[in-house]
């Protein structure tokens, strides 16, 4: 274990301080960014399992997001209002519709499969767009945020950051074994070489949708914890450009490790409030800034990258 | 009840033709240059708005429609200048990332430029009214000419594609790209030029669209999404595919949000059948694309990978 | 006893057939060189032998069992591997990772999350004997990426070795390899018969000649002759079709 794992635990310390540097400077907003940072590391986490370990540029990651945020809602609006039974809830819906809509995007690669993960979160989209007794277009705000064994504990800012924190700090323990677990290896052999893998005895197929299932559920409890930080539900997390925004942290961090999704994640949320609070217009700034960095200084690809993708592309 | 499906089916093959003449541009340059383009949808919103601004500043359809052609077609050339050709080597997620920061950009630029509030464009004397169909039916002549003129785009690609020495090349690298790649020095060319001409078609489309749609910032998003759809259903690559899928996408997605509840209201109580149809109305395109991928992976007219 | 058996396999694209009407059949603990010209559909034939690709009409037998549908986990499962005349490997694996992976395919689930992979001494283990076997245990924690190209052929042969087979296909071993590396693998393949059935695709006769207990010559997706070494060499046709070819 080199200085990924190093790197990853000095940003979760970081993350940790940032209330109470909050605290002592005044700005009470730098806890609620802090945890949008961790949600949004988590999302991309998860994207990274199947992007930078499998090779799968999936398009459509944020409807997973929006399928945890829609699972705070209803479960709410039925009495549900633990948050391990919504993140569990959130996780099934999620794996259900990962490993229906992964089992036919599976089944094609390179620009196809970009193309239809894409279509099958605008399909999520468009479902929740439609959902009028959960607001449609608008969405619908929530009463109040989830529970913890029956107390409204997460009411409380901090409280709910250091909840979102030991959220994050779980995905990447967890993660982090992963990868590097029997299966991480096999997952990992499927981005090589898929010949390769069938020549040894491998059938790609069922690793490459356990891991999509997986990548999902993950993305869903991430999904949870961003209804409950902006006490809010609405097709707008699942729009693509969402999904976009999530490929542009892994690229920003580096794809394929797992401290550089998390890094991704804090710059990209970072930059985006940055500019936000400097224009209105700050997508044109991000655009050009990203447009950038693809361009002139591929450095957050790295030499892992290229070779993953010259292989899929074939 | 006849009537109201043939209506629907004219307005599903109106909507598919200007699918096509999105895509039509799109599918070649996946195809032939390997090459994912999510800027695609902010040019046809491009083209409306240029047609917008065009037709008020002249006060004639026509002359906005010609200087908004013109002015996507420098678009689509500067664009692949600036950009594109220094991405055609790089792999798919740089280009997926590096349109995605155009589309951010171009899309910001639009609000910049005419804001967010949609604008309107008035239709042309010649094309206002409708004609009469079947019995009391009668169907706006300007939706009937975007059937024409996407009929003839459709045929002088046609012809463009079988019977030119480009569009030799053209076929040839769809079916073979290191063939063509081994020609050497004309290929910059016609890159340059596909895209310049995929970029003009998404425009006219735009152009066409804008006096019976609002124009606004939103419209590139949704048509592009719909857009794949039909290069996906259609095979990449192939502009038959392309038509065949715009127009199959085109009517089972209107027709399916109008006959949609009223089919399932056949099979369930009226008041489920109208909330199933209008959840299920949205999604008919993509489970046709998940159908149609089941059975051949590589789309209708796909060559095998 | 006959451990592979192939009857009348036919594959075309379009109008042109590229294995047509093919019978091989290769016995156990033999060394069975196949030859012919470029074209011949050498490559194409492993690859159907190997379950890359489906033939068109025919059937392969492998130990009595009809394998001509079945896919290439399940062969490889069966004991039938293959190395790649084009070097298949994952490049950001080390070598050992690269083999581990292979005794990881025929030992246990790999549905496990939790514990460390590369922890797993009875993976390593194998693995290492299997690069030791190939010359390569000085290389172990060396990335596939970064090795010569002689290593690569050298742990494509590893990583084939690692799966078990009863039957290995060879497609072009030497391919690309020096006079030096060549000859260390030849040896590793002289070392490795009677241990392991092999069907050899090779375009170095001096090797082919060496190595081989049967040869059969593949001419226009058809073989044209079948026999020891020194009946392939003598045979008329065969000097006509092919070495005369050669000589040229």
């Amino acid at each position: 274990m080199s200085a990924a794992p190093k790197a990853a635990i000095a940003l979760l310390i970081l993350l940790a301080l940032v209330p109470p540097a909050a605290a002592a400077i005044g700005d009470p907003f730098l806890t609620v960014i802090a945890t949008r940072m961790a949600v949004f590391a988590i999302a991309a986490l998860s994207l990274d399992l199947i992007l930078g370990y499998g090779a799968l540029v999936s398009f459509g990651h944020a409807a997973y997001l929006g399928l945890g945020a829609y699972a705070v809602a209803v479960c709410a609006r039925h009495g549900i209002t633990d948050l391990f039974l919504q993140m569990g809830a959130a996780a099934l819906a999620a794996a259900l519709f990962a490993a229906v809509s992964g089992a036919v995007s599976l089944r094609t690669r390179g620009i196809y499969f970009i193309m239809i993960t894409l279509a099958f979160g605008q399909m999520a989209y468009f479902f929740f767009v439609s959902l009028s007794a959960y607001g449609g277009d608008d969405g619908t705000a929530l009463a109040a945020r989830s529970t913890l064994f029956g107390r409204a504990w997460l009411e409380n800012d901090t409280a709910f950051f250091y909840m979102v924190l030991a959220c994050l700090a779980l995905a990447y323990g967890g993660l982090d074994r992963l990868v590097h677990a029997r299966f991480g290896r096999v997952l990992t052999g499927t981005r090589e070489s898929e010949l390769r893998m069938r020549a040894i005895g491998y059938r790609p197929f069922r690793y490459r949708l356990a891991a999509y299932v997986l990548s999902g559920m993950i993305c869903a409890v991430a999904g949870v914890l961003l209804a409950n930080q902006t006490e809010y539900v609405s097709p707008a997390y699942m729009a693509w450009t969402r999904s976009g925004e999530l490929i542009v942290m892994l690229l920003l961090g580096g794809v394929g490790t797992l401290a550089g999704a998390m890094a991704g994640a804090l710059v990209t949320v970072g930059l985006e409030e940055l500019l936000a609070g400097w224009s209105e217009h700050w997508r044109l700034c991000f655009g050009l800034i990203l447009l950038a960095v693809v361009l002139w200084s591929p450095a957050g690809l790295t030499g892992l990258l290229r070779r993953l993708l010259a292989g899929g592309r074939r | 009840m006849a009537n109201l499906f043939l209506l629907q089916l004219l307005n599903g093959a109106q909507f598919g033709i200007l699918l096509f003449l999105v895509a039509a541009g799109l599918t070649l340059v996946f195809g032939i240059m390997d090459f994912i383009n999510l800027a695609h949808g902010v040019l046809y919103m491009l083209g409306a708005y240029l047609m917008a601004m065009f037709a008020l500043e002249t006060g004639s359809f026509w002359l906005g429609l010609l200087l908004a052609l013109a002015t996507t077609l420098v678009v689509g050339l500067v664009l692949e200048w600036l950009v594109f050709r220094r991405l055609y080597d790089r792999p798919h997620l740089d280009q997926v990332l590096a349109t995605f920061a155009l589309m951010l950009i171009l899309s910001e630029g639009v609000k910049i430029l005419w804001g967010s509030a949609p604008l309107n464009v008035a239709m042309p004397e010649l094309l206002s009214g409708s004609i009469p169909l079947a019995g009391p039916l009668r169907y706006p002549v300007y939706r009937i000419a975007i059937i024409v003129a996407g009929l003839a785009t459709a045929a002088g690609l046609w012809w463009l594609i079988a019977r030119t020495r480009a569009g030799m090349l053209l076929r040839a690298g769809a079916s073979n790209r290191p063939m063509v790649a081994a020609l050497g020095t004309d290929i910059s060319r016609l890159f340059l030029l596909v895209f310049a001409l995929g970029a003009m078609l998404a425009g006219f489309a735009g152009a066409l669209v804008s006096p019976v749609l609002s124009v606004d910032p939103g419209m590139g998003d949704s048509i592009l999404i719909l857009t794949f759809v039909v290069i996906v259903i259609g095979g990449v690559g192939s502009v038959k595919g392309a038509f065949a899928g715009a127009l199959l996408v085109g009517i089972v997605d209107t027709v399916g949000r109008i006959f949609g509840p009223i089919w399932l209201k056949l099979v369930m109580d009226p008041a489920a059948a109208t909330q199933a149809g209008r959840v299920l109305a949205p999604m008919l395109v993509y489970l046709l694309m998940a159908a149609v991928l089941s059975w051949r992976p590589n789309g209708l007219f796909g060559r095998p990978s | 006893m006959t451990l592979l058996a192939v009857r009348d396999l036919r594959k075309s694209y379009g109008a042109l057939a590229v294995t047509d009407g093919l019978s091989l059949d290769v016995a156990e603990g033999e060394l069975h060189a196949i030859i012919g010209p470029n074209g011949a559909g050498k490559t194409t034939l492993i690859a159907q032998l190997s379950g890359q690709l489906a033939p068109d009409s025919g059937s392969v037998t492998f130990d009595g069992t009809d394998i001509t549908r079945t896919d290439m986990a399940s062969r490889v499962r069966a004991g039938l591997a293959r190395s790649f005349q084009i070097t298949t490997l994952m490049p950001a694996m080390t070598a050992l990772e690269n083999v581990a992976l292979a005794v990881q395919g025929r030992s246990g689930s790999s549905f496990r999350f939790w514990r460390p992979v590369a922890a797993e001494a009875a993976l390593n283990d194998q693995a290492m004997t299997c690069l030791a076997q190939v010359g390569l245990a000085d290389r172990a924690d060396r990335p596939a990426a970064a090795m010569s190209h002689g290593e690569k052929r050298q742990l494509e042969l590893a990583v084939a070795l690692a799966c078990r087979p009863r039957l290995l296909l060879l497609d072009e071993p030497l391919a690309g390899t020096g006079p030096q590396e060549a000859e260390r693998l030849v040896a590793l393949l002289e070392a490795l018969k009677g241990q392991v059935t092999m069907v050899l695709i090779e375009h170095d006769m001096a090797a082919v000649f060496a190595l081989a207990d049967r040869i059969s010559v593949l001419v226009y997706g058809q073989i044209v002759a079948s026999g020891g070494p020194e009946e392939i060499r003598q045979d008329p046709a065969v000097r006509a079709a092919y070495l005369g070819e050669e000589a040229c």
